[in-house]
């Protein structure tokens, strides 16, 4: 049976790291949903760029990290943060794209 | 060596004010220290480059007041770090004017403060540069050149433990430091202490957002570190708050770039290998980390320079037809803007930031609808010239609203201007400086002035 990731993460964040990159956590709710996503649902750097529609080059991490039971990834932004232009000041409100993602 | 107790009231401390209740329940745990962090590169690049503070003063007073009369009492050192939102000199002035005033205030018997700065003059880094010294591009930047530091007003060096370890060792009992890495504050004692730098460092970085570190989430509360050998021992002091093993672990990735290394001048923490377990039901211990250090000491500098200043106009979309095709009614206005003045470039830029469909997002959004329901277009314009501001705003909103869309059916407005009134908004600043450049002495590019504040 395949869930939304929302339904198995307690946190899915995203926030600046510096100025030029905003890093996404999605903490699990315990360790075998962590487990579960990490190895079935597919996610890698390339997969999540599909995803918000970007270069796979952005994405300057990604990482499963374990004692947390979190995924996480940082992606490079277009223009620093609070630069002319600037939509989402701490990069906190861009994380709504992994809600949906099936997790089998 | 001894045990070290760290209370944390607050992260980003007079953001918001802190919570004096946990704050003063800490108080009661024997902490030997209190510290805090007071800045952040998120509030954008405009405080730095006008050297201007983003939290409101009365928060100030009422943070570095509570903090001061609690540590006074208490009889222990307080550390505060990048002082009042960016750490430049004026940030280090005001906060030390502001312990002062409390100190008169309440009367406080004699104590020594110590201010360290951390405000580089741009002429000091064309000095480096002129030199040949290498002022490397952080997170794929390119190094900086010439035209970095011409566009740069203002910028500060970003300090490790080591300026502030000395203030404490020369007997401080109120550290003000300029920009520092927030988990600098915190390592500072537990270095002199005789703690090792890894757990030192990655103490600092459990603790410096308080109790975010904790479960559930609750802002400006305080927590209470112990550092016993390798391990950090953290408890939540608000009540209804948990340090837990996952709450702990999560808080060591938050707003890294990488999740296993927090750099700092001079070498990083690794905490590859940290063990998150369950001390007893209020606390964590964390353990594990190991620090690398660098070959060459590198020190961090944030620069920020002005781009213009910023117009802003506020312009509805009802009609669905005009939503679907709200590109074409955009690129009418940048057309007559472009007759106008020129395209965007040195002169101008302007932004449609297009709410009800990509305005969050923008590059990152892949779900923007077809045809929303409604759609709010904020335009933002920056331009050295004012007047050539508030004209290129008010030009480009009008001619969304006489947008010429073929078959459009609202012949009256294609937009519903909200006011059509152009908004004065903020200058525009730009971060001109992410950037590490190699120092001989960690220390080297920071000055600590010591004073004596209360009267015998």
């Amino acid at each position: 049976m395949s869930d939304e990731l929302r339904n198995l993460a307690k946190t899915i964040r995203s926030k600046n790291a510096g100025v030029d990159h905003i890093t996404f956590d999605i903490i699990l709710n315990d360790r075998k949903t962590f487990e579960r996503v990490r190895d079935r649902a597919g996610l890698d750097a390339a997969s999540v760029a599909k995803l918000f529609g970007i270069d796979k080059d952005r994405i300057s991490h990604f990482a499963a990290f374990e004692p947390a039971n979190a995924i996480k990834f940082t992606i490079r932004r277009l223009r620093p943060s609070g630069d002319p232009g600037e939509s989402d000041m701490f990069g906190c409100q861009q994380y709504a794209p992994l809600f949906a993602v099936k997790i089998p | 060596m001894k045990n070290v107790k760290i209370l944390c009231p607050t992260g980003h401390l007079s953001f918001t004010p802190l919570e004096p209740e946990s704050f003063l329940r800490g108080c009661e745990q024997g902490p030997d220290f209190v510290i805090a962090d007071a800045g952040s590169c998120d509030i954008g690049p405009r405080p730095l480059g006008a050297d201007q503070h983003v939290s409101h003063a009365a928060w100030q007073r009422h943070d570095l007041g509570i903090m001061l009369c609690q540590s006074r009492r208490l009889n222990i050192p307080m550390i505060v770090g990048s002082a009042s939102d960016t750490g430049t000199n004026r940030g280090v002035n005001q906060f030390v004017d502001i312990i002062r005033e409390v100190a008169e205030e309440r009367e406080l018997a004699p104590f020594k403060l110590a201010a360290i700065y951390s405000e580089v003059p741009v002429e000091v880094l064309r000095e480096r540069l002129s030199e040949g010294v290498r002022i490397e591009g952080l997170g794929g930047r390119p190094d900086a050149d010439e035209d970095n530091l011409d566009s740069t007003d203002r910028a500060v060096a970003v300090m490790n433990a080591e300026p502030i370890r000395a203030a404490l060792a020369d007997g401080a009992d109120v550290v003000i430091a300029g920009r520092a890495s927030d988990c600098a504050l915190f390592a500072a004692p537990l270095l002199n202490a005789g703690h090792g730098p890894g757990v030192s460092y990655f103490a600092g970085k459990l603790m410096e957002c308080a109790s975010f570190c904790a479960e559930p989430y609750m802002a400006k509360e305080s927590i209470l570190g112990e550092i016993e050998n390798d391990s950090v021992y953290l408890t939540a002091m608000h009540p209804n708050q948990r340090c837990t093993p996952e709450s702990v672990a999560g808080h060591s990735i938050y707003e890294r770039e990488n999740p296993f290394r927090e750099h700092i001048a001079g070498g990083y923490v690794d905490m590859s290998n940290c063990v998150y377990t369950r001390a007893d039901k209020q606390t964590t211990k964390a353990t594990g980390a190991v620090f690398v250090e660098a070959p060459v000491c590198k020190v961090k500098l944030e620069g920020a320079g002005k781009v213009g200043e910023r117009r802003l106009a506020i312009v509805g979309v009802r009609d669905p037809e005009t939503s679907a095709r709200i590109d074409q009614a955009v690129d009418w206005s940048r057309g007559k803007l472009s007759t106008r003045f020129g395209p965007p470039g040195d002169s101008y830029e302007i932004y449609f930031h297009t709410f009800g469909r990509n305005g969050v997002m923008r590059d990152l959004e892949p779900f923007a609808p077809r045809v929303p329901h409604e759609l709010c277009v904020v335009i933002e314009v920056i331009s050295k010239d004012e007047r050539m501001a508030e004209e290129i705003a008010a030009l480009a909103s009008r001619n969304l609203f006489y947008a010429r869309l073929p078959g459009l059916k609202g012949t009256a407005g294609a937009a519903a201007l909200m006011s059509d009134e152009v908004l004065v908004g903020e200058a525009g600043y730009r971060w001109t400086l992410n950037h590490v450049m190699e120092v001989r002495h960690a220390t080297e590019l920071f000055s600590t002035s010591s004073m004596t504040i209360g009267k015998n």
